[in-house]
């Protein structure tokens, strides 16, 4: 073989490492947090892995197995690491011996049961004893594999910060001692919970992110959508797939929800065929089968009232009466300040502004959503249909002041500006 | 590994319980006690008695203090604990949300370190 043609084959081994790498890195990892019991080590363990393919593949060419092949060199590399470090400190020469007599070899390079691990991976990372910041900064770095410097951008916190935050995750995952595993029956429905929730939580920042220059952040949605489709995968309960066509539905209007500029533009005003009709049309099947299952709840009810806007060609044509019903079955399922504020805006569109009116003062009457800038946008814009300028101008300031996303406060200044010209 | 388990409540609301309403927690407590010496997660545990009763005391530069009271005055106060073993917090969380105070109180669970 010439050199020419050797550096060519070369070339392509690296980018078969390369594309190994982006699908199975998770899958390495959290095969290897379970054989190792440490998520540092593992991680540690995983590069060293890859290092050692990219050394030797190109040689020996590529296994049959990559992945098999990677987990143990990993595990391997990770053993051999610790009897380094055993020479300094005694306690490591032990763990290296149990850890290398604990697994035959043979298992690790078995492929049963990294479904398994990669569920396990999930739920360690959305342990409820982890708190809600270091749950979504563990899963994002963990689970999809971001960098550091990527999830504090996309979350507009420092790297320092973050790096802190999964330190101290993982800290508490080692000191308290959480398990890694799949929970029990009984755990289940709770466990479920917190990892959905860390799901929404990641596409709620993606779909409308809660400061900064743009309205949305793709990336993160996008990450929220992999995880969804992900845990579906691997645990297909209701509420997971319920939760899976909501982030579908809504991430479908992506491109209809700002204009060229980078404005925001409301649903009513949307150009509807600019909406992902493929994606739309996977959100509508997934609420079937959630639905078909029955233990459906709060995700698979969102998840229908956005598939009641995606059905409707044109902004007039919005079953408001439907979209009203289902939030009255929210509120009994999940009742909450934000579900009753998007409920009377519903009301509003079926019954009239001055019906919805009634039920939004309700909710601030009790002192809730004070500081929830959306109340006050949707006060000000019923206020406003209603020919109510001063008061619509007094929510829209309010409004403005409580949020700190620029494209958002942009809006509200257009509808301020417009309202301040009209004759009163 | 063995974890503690701080069970807080409110004490005036038990203060306020009537003999018989007294007796059926108690009851409940021994119970609980009995499930889990069975399980092999029982290690110990107490009852205190009521913050009224408690001091605190520090040294500094040498010099004792005490003053009348628990550390901290919270809506909840420490009114016992169960020294648990468990095989992980997973474990430990499911004896501890079978503590009958985890019902109307709340329950600290906490690794116990472990040293050398």
């Amino acid at each position: 073989m010439t050199d020419a043609a050797g550096e060519e084959a070369n070339e392509r081994v690296r980018e078969q490492i390369g594309a190994i790498y982006r699908s199975d890195s998770r899958r390495v990892l959290a095969t290897l947090i379970r054989l190792l019991g440490d998520f540092d080590r593992a991680e540690e363990a995983t590069h060293d892995a890859f290092t050692a393919a990219l050394d030797t593949w190109p040689v020996d060419g590529v296994p049959e197995n990559p992945r098999a092949w990677l987990v143990s060199t990993g595990r391997f590399k990770a053993i051999d690491r610790l009897r380094r470090g055993a020479r300094f400190d005694a306690a490591l020469a032990s763990l290296a011996e149990q850890l290398e007599g604990s697994v035959a070899p043979t298992i690790a390079v078995e492929d049963e049961g990294v479904d398994d691990d990669r569920l396990r991976l999930i739920f360690t990372c959305c342990h409820p004893a982890l708190s809600a910041d270091a749950r979504i900064a563990l899963t994002l770095r963990e689970v999809c594999g971001l960098a550091t410097e990527q999830i504090a951008r996309a979350f507009l916190t420092s790297a320092p910060t973050l790096a802190q935050r999964v330190v101290r995750a993982k800290g508490k995952i080692r000191e308290a001692r959480i398990p890694y595993q799949v929970p029990s029956l009984t755990e289940l429905p709770d466990r479920l919970d917190a990892v959905l929730h860390v799901i929404y939580l990641v596409f709620n920042e993606g779909y409308s992110a809660s400061g900064g220059e743009s309205l949305t952040r793709p990336d993160l949605s996008a990450e929220a959508i992999r995880l969804g489709r992900l845990l579906t995968e691997l645990l297909p309960e209701p509420e997971a797939i319920g939760l899976l066509a909501l982030m579908l539905l809504h991430d479908a209007r992506r491109a209809a929800r700002t204009s060229r500029d980078g404005e925001i533009v409301l649903l009513d005003a949307q150009d509807r065929t600019l909406w992902n009709r493929e994606q739309i049309d996977e959100g509508l099947e997934l609420i079937e089968r959630a639905l078909s299952l029955r233990r459906f709840g709060p995700y698979t009810l969102q998840a229908a009232i956005a598939a009641v806007h995606a059905e409707a060609h044109e902004s007039s044509a919005t079953d408001w009466r439907q979209i009203a019903g289902l939030y009255d079955v929210l509120m009994r399922v999940d009742p909450s300040p934000v579900v009753e504020l998007n409920r009377a805006a519903a009301v509003a569109m079926r019954d009239g502004p001055e019906a919805g009116l009634t039920l939004i003062d309700a909710i601030f009457a009790r002192g809730e959503l004070a500081e929830y800038h959306f109340a006050y946008s949707a006060r000000a814009d019923l206020c406003r249909r209603l020919g109510r300028t001063t008061e619509a101008v007094a929510a829209y300031e309010r409004a403005a002041a409580l949020t700190n996303q620029a494209p958002e406060r942009r809006f509200i200044e257009r509808r301020l500006a417009e309202l301040r010209a009209a004759p009163s | 590994m063995k974890y503690l388990c701080l069970i807080y409540e409110d004490e005036s609301a038990l203060k306020g319980m009537t003999r018989e309403q007294g007796q059926a927690i108690m009851a409940d407590y021994f119970a609980f006690t009995e499930g889990i010496k069975k399980s092999g997660h029982y290690v110990g545990g107490e009852a205190l008695k009521p913050t009224p009763t408690a001091s605190t005391v520090r040294v500094r530069q040498g010099k004792v203090s005490t003053t009348d009271g628990p550390f901290a005055e919270t809506k909840e106060q420490l009114g016992g604990f169960y020294l648990i073993e468990a095989k992980d917090l997973n474990d430990a969380i499911q004896v501890a949300a079978r503590i009958p105070g985890a019902k109307t109180g709340s329950i600290e669970v906490r690794p116990v370190e472990v040293f050398g």
